[in-house]
């Protein structure tokens, strides 16, 4: 019978500090009472269970849990951040991991469409033609007033994307 | 705030860019109960924070604090109708509160594109500011009591979570947004697991539409169970969600199962108050809202 065995060489220890150190500072108090799983929208639908996550997590398995899509299963309710007994920012934790796993060039497709949508347009969803029509047909300006009518606030807006480092890290990978 | 009951409105982009009817909505009725809502102009995506907070916190805190930076500008806190939005503003404000070094990283990233920012705007919700104004002083204005509706109300997420970064006074069962509800005339309905998320956030209904919509199914389903006539929202991505999830579904099964009409609070106060139901966008719905104005215009 084969064994899904933890390799030692799998084990980060740096990678719980690091969790720590971005703010999911209460993650190596879990008791593993599974509260998070049994609130979850998503793991009552699905093989994600958070509870694994944050055990995986507090054990240093970094690549295991940044690769897995699995991450972006949380639809950040933060239903187990209110019930966790031991007070671990479970849904903060979860957000700290992806900003890791994007780092590392994990980035599911749609999301990248989206990030690069905010670097184009300003907005992660830009007007389209048949809601300027009903923005009309409502009596409203046909265009809102957002960066979507003044390029200059929309170049603010750039600009601060190109220095934050967004722009790079959303345009720099292969398209996946 | 009594001083002033002028708001800088931000608009966000699922309101503007998908649901104008909405943003109408909000646009008559908040007036109607004393609120001045004056435009953001240049605000951008507040930004989402399912997808580009979980890419790059520091590019999500950045984005945010120039939206407030303009609120506070126009010397206004900012108000916005949608929870995604809310949530943004509220950590964000925060996480620079708590953490004097982000602030200063923020105010010079700012400084560089012509702003100075000190986080002195607070971020309101709509509904959060309509509560303010009482349910007594809603009941004063209503004309067409929604009397015999049966509403059943869907808070969200990020209205009432994380609830040590919330304004409310209770951590859960709240009754805020019912008691709004029931000013006007209408009935709040009570039905399996209300505080249950829409399935929409986390950039979940970006990539895993099935699992969205299968949680917004489940809600559905529920409120379904309730004969209830509508599901009342205060958000625009749960009501993306809602609309989208019912024609997705319908779609998929081939029949036409799910037809709950979906309805935004301001519409819903905007019937009260006796305003046309058109100019409120009622008629520009994914899903007709058709039987739930029959019932309501009797």
């Amino acid at each position: 019978m084969e064994r899904d065995n933890i390799e030692t060489e799998n084990i980060d220890p740096e990678f719980v500090d690091a969790l720590v150190e971005a703010g999911a500072d209460r993650i190596r108090t879990c008791i593993q009472c599974g509260t998070c799983s049994s609130v979850c929208p998503s793991g009552r639908r699905t093989a994600f269970r958070t509870r694994e996550l944050m055990r995986k997590a507090v054990l240093g398995l970094k690549d295991e849990v940044l690769s897995s899509s699995d991450l972006w299963l949380c639809a950040t309710c933060l239903t187990c951040l209110e019930r966790c007994p031991r007070q671990i920012r479970t849904t903060d934790a979860i957000i700290i991991m992806r900003n890791m796993a994007v780092e590392e060039g994990y980035m599911l497709p749609p999301h990248r469409k989206t990030a690069k949508k905010l670097l184009q347009t300003g907005h992660a969803v830009p007007l389209d033609d048949a809601n300027q029509e009903m923005r009309k047909e409502l009596e409203m300006d046909e265009v809102p007033p957002t960066v979507h009518s003044h390029p200059d606030a929309l170049d603010e807006v750039k600009r601060i994307m190109e220095k934050t480092g967004f722009k790079k890290l959303i345009e720099e990978e292969v398209e996946g | 705030m009594t001083e002033t009951q002028t708001y800088s409105f931000f608009l966000g982009c699922v309101m503007p860019n998908r649901f104008p009817n909405i943003e109408k909505s909000i646009r008559i009725v908040m007036p109607e109960l004393g609120i001045v809502l004056e435009d953001l102009e240049g605000a951008s995506c507040c930004p989402a924070p399912g997808v580009i907070r979980s890419f790059d916190e520091p590019t999500w805190l950045a984005l945010a604090s120039r939206n407030l930076a303009l609120a506070e500008k126009a010397g206004h806190d900012i108000i916005t109708g949608c929870n995604g939005c809310y949530g943004t503003f509220k950590e964000a404000l925060h996480s620079v509160h708590e953490h004097p070094e982000r602030l200063k990283e923020v105010q010079k990233i700012l400084k560089d594109v012509g702003y100075k920012y000190k986080a002195t705007s607070d971020a309101k919700h709509v509904v959060e500011i309509i509560y303010e104004k009482g349910t007594e002083a809603i009941k004063a204005l209503v004309k067409r009591p929604l009397t015999g509706i049966k509403v059943a109300v869907h808070y969200g997420c990020h209205l009432l979570k994380p609830s040590k970064l919330r304004p409310w006074e209770q951590k859960q069962k709240h009754t805020f947004l019912d008691e709004i509800v029931e000013a006007t005339g209408a009935e709040s309905v009570k039905y399996k697991d209300k505080f249950t998320c829409c399935g929409a956030g986390g950039g979940v209904r970006a990539s895993n539409a099935t699992v969205s919509v299968d949680i917004a199914k489940e809600k559905l389903e529920n409120v379904q169970d309730a004969e209830a006539d509508c599901i009342l929202d205060a958000c625009s991505f749960c009501h993306l969600q809602f609309e989208a999830s019912q024609m997705q579904l319908n779609k998929e099964m081939g029949e036409h199962k799910y037809q709950i009409p979906v309805i935004y609070l301001t519409q819903l106060i905007g019937l009260a108050l006796g305003l046309d139901p058109d100019d409120l966008g009622l008629d520009k719905h994914v899903i007709s809202t058709q039987s739930f104005l029959d019932k309501v215009l009797g």
